[in-house]
């Protein structure tokens, strides 16, 4: 690559930020006793690096689950180990068994804020210049551009570095997975797909559109020769890379019940705080939580769920194509955002980083979905002291897009990708014209009303019958806005291989 | 935000660019400041709690008003809004004073004036001429001069982590440079005086200014041969300039002279009982020379040559500005380093006056004035290589060999800007944006002047790899080995004297090409 220099500028510029807003608070920051996230990833260290290995999951009276305990899989406690002494190198103290429980000072903060920047430059950052290097059809300096904006992504950066957590760890892994799978290295896709999961079960939201996608090309190469095969290698792979990551675990059958009961903590609820899902948007309405019994409310989650990324990945399996591939991670990861049990807020992360991957396919609506994601966690965010960094990088990320991508120049249908769409519903109604600039008028007052909510949010006082009311609003209007984009992501999917087979039948 | 969008959307990629740099000068707002901050504050209160009349009295603060008139009516300016802030701040008695106001108060009255510098950078790409101009945009001149000088390394860290006024200042300097460049003289002259009266340290490129102005627009022919021809002289446009500087001097000093304080303005403006360096060495000729010193008495010491109880105990690792006193070379009066300096400036003005080259020649003679006040002058700050780079930067995108010696300058000046920033959470950030404008300006550089020989020579690229290494034993290697206590001073010794040595040689070889730079036809330059 001839612009190599460009691409080191951009890797530089996205590492300068993402260590700018690190300076900033972190979750929980001196707020006893619970303290927050940033608490909770000390708090795994201290467990991890004192306590033996069959305890880490286990209720006892060095390990208070009700604590901040480990309820990730065996991946991230590897990974709090191996920081663990690395901080023992440097002071013990910050991973002393029970007296270092809430320990704050400059040199932790710096510590901790250090091992999230290597972990990212390690894995997430590489993923992504591979990525753009390998997109096809793009100038170099497009690549470059893309490359840019995906790194910027305010969303993973503020909750990364400002909120802290180690979301660049799961989503490079499963970055590492696309990049595998869609360039015919699927059993090393697999793989690291299966590290992503082994980190963050919250990754379970991509593995539908892993499977059906491997399972497709296995079906392309016929079940009965080639594509067997790969099949046997890739249930191989799988089986073997959960094993060598569960292994202290797997020995006893108490040991493996006790992780998943701490990884899917169902008495947890059907949603946590503000999410901008269906189930908390709904309870402004009407209080599903109080009024269902738990094992009813599962079961609804889940139908919904099933229901509404079931044609996405059936057709993927039917046709299974890398850029299908991509959009039906889209789609099922906001399926489950909207609709599944138990969800968080920064849970949209899973979202946006397979919306990045088609940033350079459709600017204009990418764009406008990675803001409203990261308007989204606004409530968490303005609840961790991140105002000033959260404005200044959703505001630089705004620029790259519209100046890379010059995103309100591709509004016309065939850009948004609903040419096809159009086309067949002007079959039945002829006056179908008008969708491109009904989007440009709601993406207008998407960012009104987002910016208004923001000013509000951070001006007025909530009245007092309703101290919730500004969060309620940001997530019932992301809530809105997630829905439109499951249509809109959906039609994509449904009605891309008609224009192929169009395509063909001109040609 | 959507008109931000807009603006930059339509290829706009100017705006792109400034707004790009501010929206990070916004994310360094929570990184450290050093006593600047502080001095800053101060100035604030004295000019908006006192009297004109005991501006330059006040001496409650240590650090006491020490920039001429211009700068502390600015400061007044800004203490009116500062009261919206925190009207606490504005208390002469509050030492040391910094809520989060204050300190978002501060940081913004910086990003916000550094728009006169956007502007002025706006104004100097106009005058790049864009014969080279390739079909990228990349590989424009234009675009890679303005993200050199936007971008800037060393203003950045200076400006919004250090913290000080340069941007606006600096952005005054390229604006009267521009002037110059659009023949609008009367303009520049003017934005220059005004300079003056913002920050004296601009007396240094004071002379390229003069000789300019006065053998380029005073006199409006020359002889066929190039040399001035004396009848041609303007009467009218001396008088006028004249007129100028003296209003503007009249305007800045004249309450002043009023007041009968003038002694005590300059006093405060020129302290000479200031050290021949500050606390670390600016990388210059001096440092090269208390080195020297350094080795030689270390030397002499060994080889019992000296008397051990006769050496002056000058340390050089306290931050307090003191005097370094020689043991083995003979040490440096005030008087010296000014006469130093004028015999360095001197070959330059020459130069300007007798082969006139238009206003690539002045600014040629105005980087040349800087640098060379830069190396000689009495307690320089590494902060004044600034007043080279940025308009070296203008001469860098025209000519290989200027651009060769651009980014020799360059990267061991900014290189020489690190023990600015010593707290850990610094670190990465003045290595990351040093990587990121080091990479950038030597890549684009390199492929807008492929077609000709290579921009360095072996030597100079192992010179320049030599700063990483240099940086990894400093800051990595050296703080956990023995020699912490001992040597305390070592890293701080080595960086100035590494990049004394680039700095001179950079100097020597600009030197050398204008001196030996054969004069344009006379055609050409009409």
């Amino acid at each position: 690559m001839e612009k190599w220099y460009l691409m080191t500028t951009v890797v530089l510029i996205g590492l300068t930020v993402r260590w700018t807003v690190s300076l900033n608070s972190y979750s929980g920051a001196g707020k006893p006793p619970m303290f927050g996230d940033y608490e909770a990833q000390r708090h795994w260290q201290e467990i991890t690096f004192n306590l033996p290995i069959k305890q880490w999951y286990f209720n006892s009276t060095d390990n208070n689950l009700l604590y901040w305990g480990l309820d990730y899989p065996p991946l991230t406690a590897y990974h709090s180990l191996l920081c663990a002494y690395v901080a023992k190198v440097i002071n013990p103290d910050w991973i002393a068994l029970h007296t270092s429980r809430g320990y704050e000072s400059q040199a932790h903060k710096l510590f901790m804020r250090a091992t999230v920047l290597i972990a990212d430059l390690l894995i997430y950052i590489p993923a992504v210049v591979l990525y753009c290097c390998c997109l096809k059809e793009m100038s170099t300096k497009k690549k470059v551009a893309n490359a840019l904006c995906i790194l910027l992504y305010p969303g993973l950066i503020l909750i990364d570095y400002g909120h802290f957590q180690y979301n660049s760890v799961s989503l490079g892994f499963a970055l590492w997975g696309v990049l595998g799978v869609s360039c015919h290295w699927d059993l090393l896709g697999s793989l690291a797909f299966c590290l992503a999961i082994n980190y963050k079960q919250m990754e379970l939201y991509h593995s539908l559109p892993f499977f059906c996608f491997l399972l497709g090309k296995c079906f392309k190469k016929g079940l009965k020769g080639k594509g067997f095969v790969l099949l046997v290698k890739l249930a191989c792979t799988v089986v073997a890379s959960f094993v060598l990551c569960w292994l202290p675990f797997v020995t006893e059958k108490e040991q493996t019940l006790q992780v998943l009961r701490r990884l899917f903590p169902v008495d947890r609820g059907l949603f946590e705080d503000k999410v901008a899902n269906i189930w908390c948007s709904l309870s402004v309405f009407l209080k599903i939580k109080n009024i269902l019994p738990r094992h009813t409310q599962i079961k609804i989650s889940f139908c919904f769920t099933f229901l509404s990324l079931l044609p996405a990945c059936i057709k993927l399996i039917l046709q299974p194509s890398p850029k299908g591939f991509r959009y039906t991670l889209v789609t099922c990861a906001l399926s489950f955002f909207l609709f599944s049990f138990q969800v968080h807020e920064k849970s949209i992360l899973l979202v946006s980083l397979p919306v990045c991957l088609v940033l350079n396919e459709i600017p204009f609506m990418s764009t406008w979905f990675l803001l409203v994601s990261t308007f989204s966690m606004l409530p968490l965010l303005l609840k961790d002291d991140l105002l000033m960094p959260t404005v200044v990088t959703v505001v630089a990320f705004f620029i790259a897009c519209a100046t890379s991508f010059s995103i309100f120049e591709k509004t016309s249908e065939e850009e948004l990708q609903l040419k096809s769409f159009s086309v067949s519903v002007r079959k039945y109604l002829p006056c179908f014209t008008f969708l491109p600039r009904v989007i440009q008028r709601l993406f207008l007052m998407s960012a009104i009303t987002m910016v208004l909510l923001t000013l509000m949010t951070v001006t007025l006082d909530p009245p007092q019958k309703f101290p919730d009311l500004f969060p309620v609003l940001v997530c019932f209007v992301s809530c809105l806005k997630f829905l439109f984009f499951l249509v809109y992501f959906n039609i994509i999917i449904m009605w891309d291989s008609k224009s192929g087979r169009n395509q063909k039948k001109t040609d | 935000m959507a008109a931000l969008g807009l603006a930059a959307s339509g290829g706009n990629w100017f705006s792109a660019l400034a707004l790009g740099v501010t929206l990070l000068k916004c994310l360094l707002i929570p990184t450290y400041h050093s006593t600047d901050f502080e001095v800053h504050r101060n100035w604030l209160a004295i000019t908006h709690s006192l009297p004109v009349s005991q501006w330059y009295y006040e001496e409650t603060s240590e650090w006491t008003l020490d920039y001429p008139p211009f700068f502390a009516w600015f400061e007044y300016a800004l203490s009116h809004v500062a009261k919206y802030f925190d009207q606490e701040m504005l208390n002469i008695h509050n030492l040391n004073y910094a809520s989060a106001k204050t300190l978002l108060f501060q940081r913004f009255s910086v990003i916000f004036t550094d728009i006169l510098f956007v502007y002025a950078v706006h104004e100097c790409c106009k005058c790049i001429d864009g014969k080279k101009a390739g079909k990228e945009l990349t590989e424009k001149p234009k675009f890679i001069l303005s993200v050199l000088l936007l971008w800037n390394f060393g203003l950045l860290i200076v400006d919004h982590i250090h913290f000080q006024y340069n941007g606006f200042l600096m952005g005054l300097m390229l604006l009267s440079i521009a002037r110059l460049f659009q023949k609008r003289h009367m303009e520049g002259a003017l934005l220059f005086a005004v300079l003056l009266h913002f920050k004296h340290i601009y007396l240094y490129i004071a002379p390229a200014y003069g000789i300019y102005l006065l053998r380029s627009y005073c006199f409006t022919a020359n002889k066929p041969d190039g040399s001035v021809r004396w009848n041609s002289f303007n009467f009218v446009r001396l008088i006028s300039l004249g007129l100028i500087v003296f209003l503007v001097s009249a305007l800045s000093l004249g309450p002043f002279l009023a007041l009968n304080q003038l002694p005590q303005v300059f006093s405060r403006l020129f302290p000479f009982k200031r050290g021949l360096c500050h606390a670390y060495w600016a990388p210059n000729f001096w440092a090269l020379y208390n080195a020297l010193d350094k080795v030689l008495s270390v030397i002499g010491l060994k080889l019992k040559l000296l008397d051990p109880n006769k050496i002056p105990k000058a340390s050089m690792t306290s931050g307090l500005v003191q005097q370094f006193q020689h043991t083995v070379l003979p040490s440096v009066t005030p008087l010296a380093t000014l006469i130093c300096t004028l015999i360095a400036i001197l070959p330059s003005i020459f130069c300007l006056w007798f082969k006139p080259q238009g206003p690539k020649g002045f600014l040629r003679c105005l980087i040349l004035c800087a640098l060379s006040s830069f190396m000689f002058g009495w307690h320089v700050h590494e902060k004044a290589i600034l007043l080279a780079i940025l308009p070296m930067s203008l001469l860098s995108v025209g000519k290989a060999g200027d651009a060769s010696i651009f980014l020799i300058l360059t990267t061991t000046g900014h290189y020489s800007l690190f023990p600015l920033l010593f707290t850990a959470p610094e670190l990465p950030i003045k290595i990351l944006l040093m990587l990121l404008f080091t990479v950038y300006s030597i890549s684009s550089l390199k492929t807008l002047f492929r077609k000709e020989k290579p921009l360095f020579n072996w030597m100079e690229t192992f010179y320049l790899l030599g700063l990483g290494p240099l940086e990894v034993f400093c800051e990595f290697v050296f703080p956990f080995t023995s020699w912490k206590l001992k040597y305390s001073f070592l890293p701080l010794l080595l960086t100035s004297a590494y990049c004394a040595v680039g700095i001179t040689y950079a100097w020597f070889k600009l030197y050398v090409s204008v001196l030996t730079d054969p004069p344009v036809s006379k055609t050409k330059k009409q």
